[in-house]
């Protein structure tokens, strides 16, 4: 991230370039394009490098820009500024229903839904007639200030980078606040996320949106320095273009867009002017040196430009994190004195003909520590997973605290107080420690996006890093608290997995094999935090291996063999129970 | 005794993170050989590596020739060497059949019949299913598959990554004694098992694997005496 | 609109529903060998469609440099990769794959084209110049790739889309071209003219099917190639090399290509950026088939064929954006249906 020196330093150069003397204003023309392209490439660059969602689209939504301008200024004389609003409202609920749709396809079907409207849409500008066909719209109005018309260029440079630098703050503010985690947290899964209480879709239709609308600013801006509108600059070709700055900045690089764009606009007018008289054709040859670009970049550089230049660059100082600040509201607990925190009745869940948790039932007493065990493959997993809501149940149910919580869904079980960690470790690897899990927080603040952009959300923000940075702290990785969560031991990102799930205040704790690539004496100090935790009134279940970890630390193990439970009592029990025995030695005991 | 097979300072590593750290093993013709560990030790890792699927540095030599640090798998079991992966991986919308005579896709086609009616031998089962889709079989069955089908290829050396995942303790059983039969038809075996008593009880030789590094090694039999090793791997005493 | 118009517009919609069941067909098989969207599909269209129309028409296409280009390029790509264990065999086996094939193909253009040699010997000659272009094409975009990110590869796939479209304009012009028909037979069925054509391309379509239905469960490298689809990692712990079947994936995909080129250019003028929308629509269908089952993807083809003739008929206008439209409620059902389990399984 950026700090505000060379920001500042940035904006200066900026504002001096068109005032250089001899100033060729080809090169304003040039910059001005650069701009309007940064901005698309910006909301790509938050929907597609760190949201995880492609786009191919992206040029029909300055199409929705353009094109609303162009035609109300035109027929109905509306004031260009007047029509921003409407552009973007327009762009907004196309972004809306369009996205409604599209971010709910998975995997490689989301950009291919991309595709499909983005098509559709170039085809549809070009035979509407009110939009004048395939020759679109000439004469639109330019942009005026007061009695100033900005006509030329060189003014609408300022108006088209004043703009790039509030979208690029914006942005910038965006993705540093807790709405901004939770886009971060869209790349590691939809499970992930969702068992913090992160609503995928909607965090994934917000970005959505915000790309549109950062496009249709984009498209506004175009039809007034172009001052006429026709349907090619919003057709596929160019919103490949547009993904392929993003690409080359540095997906998840917000400066990057600005990076590529530069590159992609300037290569694009060296090759218009050099190939033609290389080859002696008019043809648009830059596709050809685009695409092959495209190719070799991802095969050497699949990062982009925006990394090579930060490695230069000192890092950004760690965050501050003030000790001092006042503790987030504790959570409402759904606690009980009497029967049991979690129980479990018949829970049965089949995979087609292959029953893999048959009517296990247990229950979980308030302040108690119960073990999962079994061989590998005796459904361990699947349990978990019933029990937080990842699985529907096919027959049974499962209760907390009195609620039936069967088939409520993963963020509505976490709303509950129950957190969890996760078998196969599922953590941001880039992104750093305390961020990790200050996520684990999500729903205990309340910051949406547009405080985040306007810097609203500061308070809340440092309640919540202090928050995550105690939790850090009390599983004993506090040190670690500033590196990117790839770069520990597989182990101890387990314990920041436990951090994680303990920022969300949980009244019950799930923990899948906790203990797997601990050295022992960190297993030693992961059984004495748990049994603090408890000596507080926590319940933990948890899945384990390691059976000298379970033995001496639970009050109850529940043992599960091909789907169905075969033994459950206390350790000592367990210990001795001949059907465990013989489901752990197999038949060679 | 000369090695098979040998490895010397293994090392492999997700992004940061070794997973296995200067392993040194090696497998001796016609031996059984295994490593021993709780989960997320790294053994799977291990043979991973040595079979090509992931990037490892450190010396590998198997035949006395050096195999290269590439991810070669294809090699390797051009080469005579060949993994029965904890995934099994078999080709599930294929029958029977058609998994077995893919595992010969590297062998000599000369001897296609007779390695397919010694492999229908050793697994009867499978003989009875050749027709069935690989996906359809029981997890019993998908095993024999999985290691009938390593066998087309005539491997000298078979790396079986949790050969009893999963199964029923008489079907456990059975694998063992085909493990134990194919030792003593000339084909070396490095085996990893969560199941250590089964294990040992077979081996010839054990290795103990600890968050990713080998901390004890010696005969099967030793081990499996050894107190320390019955409470941590050998069940629930103490 | 009478009984004739709508039993014309059907014939008109299933002869081009055929071409899209062969292109949807060669995109199933690529994806499911390599994971890669074949976007330039539909340029494989457009080089075998103006190919052959250069052919026929008796001059030397530029295809046949491209090929000799990416031969070489490819050759390279080989080499670099073996820098450390390059052997005498190696060499020879790629310089013959690489380097000889094209030199032999541009050697035999230079011989028949001046021949005149007939419509057939200029459907063969296409496809030697367009087929091999797909397995270069494999090793020099996408092998080095193979195993980043299904986006990732879709992203190259775009990238591989682009270059050749604008190579396909410096190639043929842009100027469309258009073939004389291979038969110009017809005859009526009841009330319907039915032109040889498009019996050509029921013919061609079915057969294709056949050919290649019977290359996956009889041959061992058409099974290798079921068993890298199904599973990758198997399929390598077996001996076959993903990249190997990658490459022969594309050489179908090719010659797929190029054949539907062939069979539509004497029918409709083709432009150096025809294709791609042709290709788009077998997309369609291909999708509809989950991108993973091919009668499904035919099925679908031929519906596509059929509403496109329909639209054009009813709602000219509208057509490409009706065809392209038919796509999202297939999307969001084939997402809804394959649930959230792709993300646990990676």
């Amino acid at each position: 991230m950026m700090s505000r020196r060379p920001l500042l330093v940035f904006t200066l150069v900026l504002a001096l370039i068109p005032n250089i003397p001899g100033m060729p204003p080809f090169w304003i023309t040039l910059l001005d394009n650069i701009g309007l392209a940064a901005l698309v490439a910006m909301g790509l660059v938050l929907l597609t490098g760190v949201g995880g969602l492609t786009s191919f689209g992206q040029a029909a939504f300055c199409g929705f820009g353009a094109y609303t301008t162009a035609y109300l200024t035109t027929v109905y004389q509306i004031s260009p500024w007047l029509t921003l609003p409407i552009a973007l409202g327009l762009a907004g609920i196309a972004a809306v229903v369009l996205g409604i749709v599209t971010v709910r396809l998975s995997g490689h079907f989301l950009p291919l839904g991309t595709i499909a409207w983005g098509i559709s849409l170039y085809y549809a500008f070009g035979k509407i007639d009110a939009l004048g066909r395939h020759d679109g719209i000439s004469s639109v109005p330019p942009l005026a200030i007061g009695g100033w018309s900005l006509r030329d260029p060189a003014a609408m440079y300022y108006v088209i980078w004043a703009f790039v630098l509030l979208a690029g703050i914006a942005t910038l503010n965006l993705l540093d606040s807790r709405v901004g985690r939770a886009i971060r947290a869209l790349r590691g899964g939809r499970v992930a996320a969702e068992a913090f209480g992160i609503d995928s879709a909607r965090i994934k239709l917000i970005v959505f949106v915000y790309a549109a609308l950062l496009a249709a600013l984009s498209g506004w801006l175009y039809a007034h320095l172009q001052r006429a509108v026709n349907p090619t600059p919003f057709g596929l070709n160019a919103g490949i273009e547009y993904l392929f700055m993003a690409v080359l900045g540095g997906s998840g690089q917000i400066w990057g867009a600005v990076a590529g764009s530069a590159l992609v606009t300037l290569l694009k007018d060296v090759l218009q002017r050099v190939l033609p008289w290389m080859t002696g054709s008019t043809a648009q040859l830059e596709t050809i040196v685009f695409g092959i670009l495209l190719v070799v970049i991802l095969q050497v550089a699949r990062d982009g430009i925006w990394p090579l230049i930060l490695s230069r660059l000192p890092g950004a100082p760690p965050r501050r994190i003030d000790d001092k600040a006042p503790a987030l509201a504790a959570r409402q607990r759904e606690t009980r004195s009497d029967g049991p925190m979690l129980e479990l009745a018949g829970a049965t869940k089949a995979f087609g003909g292959l029953v893999a948790v048959n009517e296990v039932s247990f229950a979980l007493k308030p302040g108690e520590i119960v073990a999962l065990i079994g061989p590998n493959g005796a459904g361990k997993s699947t349990t978990f997973n019933l029990i937080t809501g990842v699985l529907g149940l096919s027959r049974g149910s499962v209760r907390f605290a009195g609620h039936d919580i069967s088939g409520v869904g993963q963020r509505a079980i976490a709303a509950h107080g129950i957190a969890r960690t996760f078998q196969h470790v599922k953590l941001l690897p880039e992104m750093s420690v305390l961020e990790n899990v200050a996520l684990g927080a999500h729903m205990r603040g309340r910051a949406g996006v547009l405080s985040s952009i306007l810097r609203l959300d500061r308070d809340e923000e440092v309640r919540l890093f202090a928050e995550a940075s105690r939790q850090i702290a009390r599983v004993g990785l506090a040190e670690h608290m500033h590196k990117p969560a790839g770069s520990l031991a597989l182990g101890q990102q387990r314990i920041v997995e436990i951090a994680r799930a303990l920022c969300l205040d949980p009244t019950l704790l799930l923990l899948d094999e906790p203990a797997a690539g601990l050295r022992h004496f960190e297993k030693e100090a992961l059984a004495d935090l748990l049994r603090q935790l408890r000596a507080e009134g926590m319940s933990v279940l948890l899945v384990e291996h390691d059976m000298g970890f379970v033995m001496g630390l639970t009050d109850h193990i529940v043992v599960l063999d091909f789907g169905s439970k075969i033994a459950e009592g206390k350790p000592e029990e367990i210990r001795v129970h001949p059907a465990v025995l013989a489901a752990y030695l197999g038949g060679t005991a | 005794m000369t090695a098979l097979f040998s490895l010397d300072n293994f090392t492999v590593s997700y992004g940061k993170v070794q997973a296995v750290s200067d392993v040194s093993l090696n497998v001796a013709k016609g031996e059984i050989v295994t490593v021993i560990g709780a989960n997320g030790a790294g053994k799977s890792t291990l043979l991973n590596a040595a079979m090509g699927l992931l990037p490892a540095r450190g010396r590998m030599t198997f035949e006395g020739q050096e195999l290269a640090e590439t991810d070669d798998v294809e090699a390797r079991v051009g080469l005579g060497l060949c993994l029965v992966a904890e995934k099994r991986h078999l080709f599930g919308s294929m029958s029977v059949e058609d998994n077995l005579v893919l595992g010969a896709f590297r062998a000599d086609r000369s001897a296609f019949e007779g390695t397919l009616s010694d492999v229908y031998a050793r697994f009867p089962r499978l003989l009875e299913r050749r027709q069935q889709l690989a996906g359809t079989l029981s997890g019993g069955e998908r095993q024999m598959l999985a290691m009938g089908r390593a066998l087309m290829s005539r491997p000298r050396l078979l790396m079986l990554d949790e050969p009893s995942l999963g199964l029923a303790p008489r079907i456990v059983a059975d694998i063992f004694t085909i493990i134990a039969d194919l030792r003593a038809a000339g084909v070396s075996i490095l085996l990893v098992e969560q199941n250590a008593k089964a294990a040992l009880d077979i081996a010839d030789r054990a290795y103990v694997m600890e968050l990713g590094e080998i901390t004890r090694s010696g005969a099967a039999a030793t081990l499996a005496a050894d107190p320390s090793i019955a409470a941590s791997y050998l069940g629930l005493g103490h | 609109m009478d009984l004739t118009i709508l039993l014309f517009l059907l014939q008109d919609g299933m002869t081009s529903g055929a071409i899209y069941a062969l292109l949807g067909v060669a995109l199933v098989l690529v994806f499911a060998v390599t994971r890669v969207i074949f976007i330039p599909q539909g340029e494989f269209v457009t080089y075998g469609a103006l190919t052959f129309a250069v052919l026929e028409a008796g001059q030397i296409p530029g295809t046949m440099w491209l090929l000799a280009g990416a031969g070489a390029l490819a050759f390279l790509f080989e080499l670099w990769t073996h820098r450390r264990e390059l052997t005498a065999r190696l060499l020879v086996h790629e310089a013959t794959l690489k380097l000889a094939l094209p030199a032999v193909v541009a050697g035999l253009t230079h011989v028949l084209v001046p021949m005149k040699a007939g419509p057939f010997v200029n459907l063969l000659l296409t496809i030697a110049i367009i087929g091999p272009l797909g397995p270069y094409l494999y090793r020099i975009a996408f092998q080095p790739n193979a195993d980043a990110s299904v986006l990732t590869l879709l992203i190259t796939a775009v990238g591989v889309h682009l270059a050749m479209m604008g190579m396909g304009l410096i190639l043929f012009g842009a100027e469309g071209l258009r073939a004389p028909p291979i038969s110009n037979a017809s005859f009526t069925l009841g009330p319907l003219p039915v032109s040889g054509q498009s019996i050509g391309v029921y013919l061609v379509t079915l057969g294709l099917i056949l050919a290649l239905w019977l290359f996956f469960d009889r041959t061992l490298m058409g099974k290798a190639l079921r068993a890298t689809a199904v599973n990758r990692i198997g399929a390598r712990l077996v001996g076959i090399r993903t990249s190997l079947s990658g490459r022969i994936a594309f050489a179908l995909a090719a010659t797929i290509g190029a054949i539907s080129g062939i069979l539509i250019v004497p029918v409709t003028t083709i432009y150096y950026d025809t294709g791609f929308i042709v290709g788009l629509k077998g997309f369609v269908a291909a999708i509809i088939g989950g991108l993973a089952s091919y009668p499904l993807t035919a099925a679908a083809a031929i519906v596509v064929g059929i509403v496109e003739a329909l639209a054009s008929f009813f709602a000219s206008d509208l057509k490409e954006i009706i065809v392209f439209m038919l796509i999202i409620p297939v999307l969001v059902w084939r997402s809804i249906a394959s649930g959230h389990h792709d993300e646990e399984e990676e």
